[in-house]
């Protein structure tokens, strides 16, 4: 097993070169350098910039000079947050996008597989149809439209929570991003916890155990392990893009993270940005594929890696 | 046993299922009692409702199902009673096994706990009591290495080994009445035997009821005290096993009995050409490749198989599952990769690429075990029956095709009208004749038949087994006869080779290996096809 996690790490590492090279160029074949404005700069002006941050250099140079620096773990400069390094952004945003995500994960886990396994019990009830119209809700309605409203019944009428604001972190300011986060992925786990309960309680292994005449609870731990593959597969993605960060949540809830970077860096040309947030995403992924294939070998004693 | 008070007593017992198309009724006022102690065998065909008779007293019918009438076990009625109520019997007076042993094991729990559960939870016992029993269980249904495989998955088990553990969690708590759902049918010939084996010598040491449901006469004769046999959801006929076999007073018992495949095939004359001519065929297979090149090692499916099959000749293929006779017939057909030489005619076949065989195809057909799934599901019967003319025959019209479909069903003993309606419509029997239907349109000189009559009623067998033979007299076919049923193959076949982990280890005419097998492996499986008729004679 420890073998296997070494030999998957040591996989990933093609990956992400990868990754980088494909998103260094692409990013590179946009329309655009990160210092065009409405009013194009001085010629001088332009030359000194581009000098600075060596893009006067050839492709291949600038690339093997981010990669080199890479190496280092220097992710660079941004080219439009002048005054910060990449690694400063993350540094600073980072935690407040994974402390939100995290939090969402878990809500999403909880209270969608709760409501997932109380459905699947009482399928085609009453109970059943409230929490599958929950989840087709939690689905159907965008993030940008559930926020606003959330903003509007907690925020102005009640005064619970305030409408915006990072506040260092306050708890009270990290209500309602967390309840707008969560709502989509509590839906999506429900969803499915409900569906693989019900396939896990009609199949024949479900029925060995009521004919043995075992009780309820012995039949809900058996199907929850038997219905959690599915889920577990879903959460692994799923984590990883919580983790880093919600654009449309993050700008609507004025919350420093670094969800709006990949969208302002690939606005803004700010090529380092865009670099930085693809690997920052795509080690994310990788990490959190891994886990799932762990978890899913302590759940399931078939699964075999050696 | 008549005087004794019954331990289980069913009493105008219906079952029915609410579906899209009004209710169903599968169990129509089915009435019996089992003795303490006595084996009762339920017979009937697929859909005769003997299955969820038993289900609806075991409380485990499907959500869109409901039972009513009486259900007593020793007087006591619970039918109606709630799942906690009901617990009080499942699993402690009343156990039960299944058809499925591959599925009915949660895979994801170890062996020793789930034979624990049951008795920590009737027993009220300790975890250590529990697992010290498990292994007095698993010892008692002999599984080998008891102790190790405690600590088992379900998957490191065979269906015969799961089966065995299904029977030590269903005996637990000593049940009074056992009931037996098709317990055999999944499992190979031998392995059949050994359980049927075992249930009968349980039965002797703890004298428990048993309740058999079976659509295979010969276990009934063997075990059974008495006979209920079902028909369209109701008891047409009920009484002592010898009694029911030897004067049996229904039409519909009679054709059951009846049902088993008779007749011979008649041997095609010595001077028929060869169709086949094959020669130390192999086919390996490359076990578990790893990503980084760990070790692979290597199943030989097929080791080293000569064959010759003759213009209307029939082989039989004979073995148990992991055998390699399907496999064998992949191979001849050229649909997995082999070595060795395999003549079609004057032709080898061996170096011929995809694009060579294809002309081929048209002659050498192929027809499979499972009627459900070898037929799409969104093409009419037509379609299905007439995509091979499109490929072989591209010239062929529309109302040419479709005069085509209709003569072929007409062949197989079908409504041409069939033709416009999908598989769905029909039985498992008519879906098989659609299926022969498919490779004899084409007009082919050899079929290889792989199980195509595993998955079907006894008395569906027989008819698919007269057609098979009507069509070859017909067209001079060849058939290669892939099956695990002796009584069907001996119906069927000229001659027969044993194959045994992808090695022939006998081979003879028909007579010859009936009359007298050689090698103890055939004698095993002859003694386990055939107990029911030797338990009488």
């Amino acid at each position: 097993m420890g073998l296997y996690v070494i030999r998957r790490l040591l996989s990933a590492i093609p990956t992400l070169f990868l990754i980088v090279t494909i998103s260094f160029f692409l990013i590179r074949v946009a329309p655009g350098g990160p210092f065009d404005l409405e009013r194009p700069l001085e010629a001088k002006v332009m030359e000194n910039l581009r000098k600075i941050y060596q893009l006067d250099q050839p492709l291949w140079y600038q690339y093997w000079l981010y990669l080199s620096a890479l190496m280092r773990g220097d992710l660079g400069p941004s080219f439009y947050f002048r005054d910060f390094t990449i690694g400063e952004l993350f540094a600073r945003g980072l935690p407040i996008s994974m402390r939100l995500g995290f939090t969402a994960l878990l809500l999403a886990v909880v209270v969608g597989g709760t409501l997932g396994v109380i459905a699947a019990f009482r399928q085609n009830q009453p109970t059943d149809y409230a929490v599958v119209g929950l989840a087709t809700f939690g689905i159907t309605v965008p993030t940008f439209v559930v926020a606003p409203i959330l903003q509007i019944v907690f925020g102005l009428t009640l005064s619970w929570f305030p409408v915006g604001g990072w506040n260092d972190g306050a708890v009270r300011n990290t209500v309602l991003p967390i309840l707008t986060l969560a709502l989509p992925q509590v839906a999506v786990v429900a969803r499915m916890t409900r569906a693989a309960m019900i396939e896990v309680l009609r199949s024949n292994h479900v029925r060995t155990l009521r004919a043995n005449g075992l009780p309820l609870p012995v039949i809900v731990r058996h199907a929850l392990r038997g219905a959690a593959l599915p889920v577990v597969s879903y959460l692994g993605p799923a984590a990883a893009a919580l983790l880093t960060g919600s654009v449309v949540v993050e700008t609507i809830f004025g919350i420093p993270g670094i969800g709006r970077y990949f969208v302002e860096g690939a606005l803004n040309r700010d090529y380092t940005l865009v670099m930085g947030t693809v690997i920052v995403i795509a080690i994310f992924v990788l990490v959190f594929n891994l886990l799932v294939d762990l978890v899913y070998a302590l759940i399931d004693p078939r699964v075999r890696y050696e | 046993m008549s005087a004794e008070a019954p331990i289980l007593s069913l009493r105008a017992l219906d079952v029915r299922f609410r579906t899209t198309d009004g209710e169903l009724r599968a169990v129509r006022g089915v009435s019996l009692d089992v003795a303490p102690g006595e084996t009762l065998a339920i017979v009937g065909e697929s859909g005769s409702g003997k299955s969820q008779t038993m289900m609806a007293v075991m409380g485990l019918l499907a959500s869109n199902g409901f039972a009513t009438g009486s259900v007593k076990v020793a007087g006591e009625e619970i039918l109606g009673l709630s799942p906690r109520e009901l617990n009080r019997f499942r699993g402690s007076r009343l156990g039960m096994i299944f058809q499925e042993p591959m599925t009915s094991l949660d895979p994801l729990y170890r062996i020793g706990d789930q034979i624990s559960e049951p008795l920590r939870a009737h027993g009220k016992m300790s975890k250590g009591a529990a697992r010290a029993r498990a292994l007095e269980l698993l010892t008692l249904v002999g599984i080998p290495r008891p102790q190790e495989r405690l600590d088992s998955y379900p998957h490191e088990l065979s269906g015969g080994q799961r089966q065995r553990v299904m029977i030590a969690m269903a005996l637990a708590n000593r049940p009074e009445v056992l009931i037996a759902d098709e317990p055999t049918t999944a499992l190979d010939v031998t392995i059949q035997a050994q359980i049927l084996e075992l249930l009968a010598d349980l039965k002797r040491r703890f004298g428990m009821a048993i309740v058999f449901i079976t659509h295979d006469l010969g276990i009934v004769r063997r075990f059974a005290d008495r006979v209920v046999v079902m028909k369209g959801g109701e008891i047409v006929e009920t009484g002592a096993t010898a009694e029911v076999f030897s004067q049996p007073r229904e039409a519909y018992t009679r054709m059951l009995l009846a049902a088993e495949p008779t007749g011979r095939k008649e041997p095609p004359p010595n001077d028929s050409p060869p169709v086949i001519e094959a020669r130390d065929v192999r086919v390996t297979f490359q076990l578990r490749k790893g990503f980084f090149g760990g070790q692979s090692s290597e199943l030989k499916a097929v080791d080293g198989v000569d064959l010759l099959l003759r213009r209307g000749g029939t082989t039989g293929v004979v073995g148990e599952s992991g055998s390699g006779k399907s496999t064998l017939g992949r191979a001849i057909l050229r649909l997995t990769p082999a070595a060795g030489s395999v003549r079609y005619e004057d032709r080898d076949l061996m170096p011929l690429g995809r694009d060579g065989m294809r002309p081929l195809r048209k002659q050498l057909q192929l027809v499979f075990q499972d009627p459900f799934g070898s037929l799409s599901p969104r093409m009419t019967v037509g379609e299905i029956i007439t995509e091979g003319l499109l490929v072989h025959e591209p010239g062929v019209t529309r109302s040419e095709r479709d005069r085509r479909a209709a003569q072929a069903l007409e062949e197989v003993s079908l409504d041409p009208s069939a033709r416009n309606r999908f598989p769905h419509e029909f039985s498992g029997g008519q879906r098989q004749r659609i299926a022969i239907a498919r490779a004899m349109i084409l007009k082919p000189r050899l079929v290889v038949l792989d199980e195509p009559t595993s998955a079907l009623d006894r008395s569906v067998q027989k008819d698919i087994v007269d057609l098979l033979r009507r069509l070859q007299r017909q067209y001079d076919l060849s058939y290669l006869f892939i099956s695990h049923d002796l009584s069907v193959v001996r119906a069927l076949s000229d001659e027969i080779l044993v194959m045994k982990s992808g090695k022939v280890v006998e081979r003879g005419t028909t007579e010859q290996i009936f009359a007298d097998p050689q090698e103890p492996y055939t004698k095993a499986l002859m003694a386990a096809a055939f107990l029911s008729a030797q338990a009488i004679e």
